[in-house]
């Protein structure tokens, strides 16, 4: 599913971050899939983006540069793929 | 961040286990040929219900999502349930492997009632004889009769664990088609030279030919078919390169704690030399895993050796270090199923009085002979 700067996400309830040097290990419990989040900038957005009502807001809040939210969009697109985000 | 850097990264150690394997006894109803862990009997010093628990409480504040039980037959421990929802209960997803022995249909419910648990039955044939002559008499039919048991008490989808061999890597088709039957998913891994298995190895292992067969079934179908990444020394075969992570994980994202709760770099290497620890010293698992001499060092970048000058280091990554070991190979050289030939031709220099042997033994003593 793609998602937009205008989209409101969550963390999916099943979720489990675990930090990594890297970022963090994000384990989803339902379909027992792993994946990777190869940035703490993308680590707090996704911890975090539950809070916000749209996407655009949880990245002004965590502070990333308006250059990167495209890759950002991108990112957590694929993110949804695994369930590890959702709209809400 | 690209996706080598992340590789990188794992190589250099994870705060803790992707992939932990517990062992959970070294009993066993079966006297399998390729036996990992040489499994039969059980140790009078494997870790006591309490000091199981304790570990289990440890996984869980180092957020490792879920373990992989096996044995042995993890399900002869009597507190093998009250383990599994120990763990389950502290969000520590389980995934145990079995030969289906104990799945009677009271237990199959019990099983499909539990969460976060997903079960492996190992299967090496698809009809009773090839299955049965690596896995002993009857075998096959334990095994059908716990996925029927499985099916009946509506488990779920649960996996069909393949060691793929010499003489049954012509049933690949065969096994999806089992498994699509039963709405379960196949995983066929890499035969090892581990426990007894580095007596059998020789006769079982796939030929160089079956081992391309191998690798061209894993490209069409490799997307439904789960493998443990265990056949990553295949990519050296082409272009494409099998889903999943291309290097050996032992002490980086790998591990295996085994009954006595000695901490090992894999499951297949159990091998003094391999041991990093106990989870029972002070500091526990997380130390052994953060901390201990061995695990260091395999976080080191490693020597290609007599690989470095090869073409498809890259890819295949010199391949098992656990294969080596137990065959006899330096570990910084060719893998002895390089796809190259290269590990073969080393092998016919190994003198076989020479190769290391596992450090524990708990076969079955051989049989008496009843005499009339």
């Amino acid at each position: 599913m793609t998602i937009t700067l205008e989209s409101s996400c969550e963390m999916h309830p099943q979720v489990a971050l675990r930090p990594e040097p890297f970022g963090a290990l994000a384990y989803h419990y339902g379909n027992r899939r792993l994946v990777f989040l190869r940035h703490p900038d993308i680590v707090r957005v996704v911890r975090n983006m539950s809070s916000h009502t749209t996407l655009r807001d949880a990245l002004t809040a965590e502070g990333v540069d308006e250059s990167r939210w495209p890759s950002f969009v991108q990112a957590l697109s694929s993110l949804t793929t695994s369930e590890i985000i959702r709209v809400r | 961040m690209s996706a080598e850097r992340l590789v990188d990264q794992m190589k250099m150690g994870l705060d803790a286990p992707i992939c932990l394997t517990w062992e959970l006894t070294y009993a066993c109803n079966l006297e399998c040929v390729h036996c990992l862990s040489s499994s039969g009997q059980r140790d009078p010093h494997e870790l006591t219900t309490e000091q199981a628990k304790t570990v289990l409480d440890e996984l869980r504040d180092l957020q490792v999502f879920y373990i992989n039980i096996g044995g042995g037959e993890p399900m002869v421990r009597r507190d093998f349930f009250e383990i599994i929802e120990h763990a389950i209960n502290n969000g520590i997803g389980v995934k145990f492997s079995t030969n289906g022995a104990f799945i009677d249909k009271k237990n199959a419910e019990r099983l499909a009632a539990l969460d976060y648990l997903d079960i492996q039955i190992s299967l090496d044939g698809t009809d009773a004889a090839t299955n049965d002559a690596v896995r002993g008499q009857g075998s096959y039919d334990t095994a059908i009769r716990a996925m029927n048991n499985l099916r009946d008490a509506g488990f779920g989808q649960f996996k069909i664990s393949v060691v793929v061999t010499r003489h049954n890597v012509d049933q690949l088709d065969q096994f999806k088609e089992l498994a699509d039957s039963y709405g379960a998913q196949l995983r066929i891994t890499r035969l090892r030279p581990a426990g007894r298995g580095a007596d059998t190895w020789h006769e079982l292992h796939p030929t160089n030919a079956q081992q391309r067969q191998i690798y061209n079934w894993l490209l069409a179908h490799g997307e439904n078919v789960l493998t443990g990444d265990s056949f990553f020394h295949l990519n050296a075969l082409g272009e494409e390169s099998l889903p999943g992570l291309n290097l050996c994980g032992a002490g980086r994202v790998v591990c295996l704690i085994d009954p006595l709760g000695d901490v090992y770099a894999c499951p297949f290497v159990i091998h003094d030399e391999f041991k990093a620890g106990t989870v029972l010293a002070d500091g526990g698992f997380t130390k052994v895993w953060r901390e201990s001499d061995l695990f260091t060092e395999l976080r080191e970048p490693q020597s290609a050796g007599a690989c470095a000058s090869c073409g498809a280091f890259d890819a295949c990554q010199g391949g098992c270090m656990a294969a080596k070991f137990f065959t006899g190979l330096p570990l910084d050289g060719p893998d002895p199923e390089c796809v190259g030939g290269d590990g073969e031709i080393l092998l016919a220099s190994v003198p076989v009085a020479l190769t290391p042997r596992p450090s524990l033994d708990h076969s079955k003593p051989p049989k008496q002979k009843v005499h009339a």
